[in-house]
């Protein structure tokens, strides 16, 4: 007959085992650093080199139907450390996952994905019409805004803290739609210090 | 065979749960509506044999329910949990904390 400690060890392995398969918790600490880190470096480059710092909702050069060259050196931009970012949180999630021996794709990461794709990739759809139509103002915000929406659907499925960072970067992108002249300032809080911040604390809580 | 801890008795403990692995499955069908054996055999970390015994084994008690589709010829057998299934388990967990609480 099975004693306590076996009853306790059940339980154990219980709750382990359901945590595992409905929770993704490979995600990096340090991928999320270096996506401030490199949000942080872009905006500077994208102000001081590009002189880029839209301070009206719309720009009617735009709208006549030109795109003006150092806009489209941001967008450039935009791209290089979007990829930079995700190729860095992939391959260092699947270093972590690789290190606790588990599978880096299994159905609880294609779970995860979805849930962020389907809010990341409306998001990226408008933001596209909003180039289009000129309102360049509303690019930085609209980006926090899906971002942070993106983030609270897809806490569900790994860290519960993502809940809350989701709801920050999704209330920083509804308050710089208002102050269009502060978008960049707010893009770089939101996708630089505060991604740093919260890759110090998942680092500290979870990878000591 | 009645054997009494205090006030619940092992027949609280169904039989089939007495396995770690078959606790295992439940475990992870209780979270996931349903699952394929490949992914459950990646959760679990056990050989397709040592599952596939498991899952037969739960099959008969009606805990676990499946379903046979294709994926393009390849046959892909999903595998849920039967409302008994989860009656059962839960019970199960009751039970264990029942035990727990009384050894305090």
């Amino acid at each position: 007959m099975k004693e306590e400690k076996d009853y306790i060890r059940d339980i154990v392995a219980m709750r382990s085992m359901m945590e595992r398969s409905s929770k993704f918790l490979s995600l990096s600490g340090l991928a999320c650093i270096m996506a401030g880190v490199y949000a942080l470096s872009g905006a500077f480059i994208a102000y001081k080199i590009f002189h880029f710092n839209p301070d009206k909702m719309v720009d009617e050069s735009i709208q006549s139907g030109s795109l003006p060259s150092g806009f489209l050196k941001v967008v450039f931009l935009a791209i290089i450390i979007l990829i930079l970012a995700i190729g860095t949180a992939i391959f260092l999630s699947y270093k972590k996952a690789n290190k606790s021996g588990e599978k880096s794709w299994n159905p609880t990461v294609r779970r995860l994905l979805i849930n962020m794709a389907v809010p990341l990739i409306a998001g990226g759809l408008l933001i596209l019409v909003l180039i289009f139509k000129g309102f360049t103002g509303l690019i930085a915000p609209f980006t926090l805004l899906f971002y942070g929406l993106a983030l609270y659907n897809a806490s569900k499925f790994t860290f519960e803290e993502l809940r809350s960072l989701g709801l920050i970067e999704t209330g920083l992108g509804l308050i710089s739609s208002y102050f269009v002249e502060y978008g960049l300032l707010f893009w770089t809080l939101g996708f630089g210090i505060v991604h740093i911040i919260y890759g110090i604390y998942l680092r500290n809580k979870y990878e000591r | 065979m009645k054997l009494s801890i205090s006030n619940i008795s092992v027949n609280d403990f169904h039989k089939a749960f007495e396995s770690r692995i078959r606790l295992g499955i439940m475990s992870v069908l209780a979270v996931n509506d349903v699952l394929d054996f490949n992914s459950l055999k990646e959760y679990l970390n056990i050989t397709d044999g040592n599952l596939a015994s498991h899952i037969k084994t739960l099959e008969k008690e009606k805990f676990i329910g499946f379903k046979k589709s294709f994926v393009g010829k390849k046959p892909n057998t999903r595998y849920f949990m039967t409302k008994e299934g989860k009656k059962a388990f839960d019970n199960h967990l009751s039970a264990l904390e029942k035990f727990i609480k009384s050894q305090k």
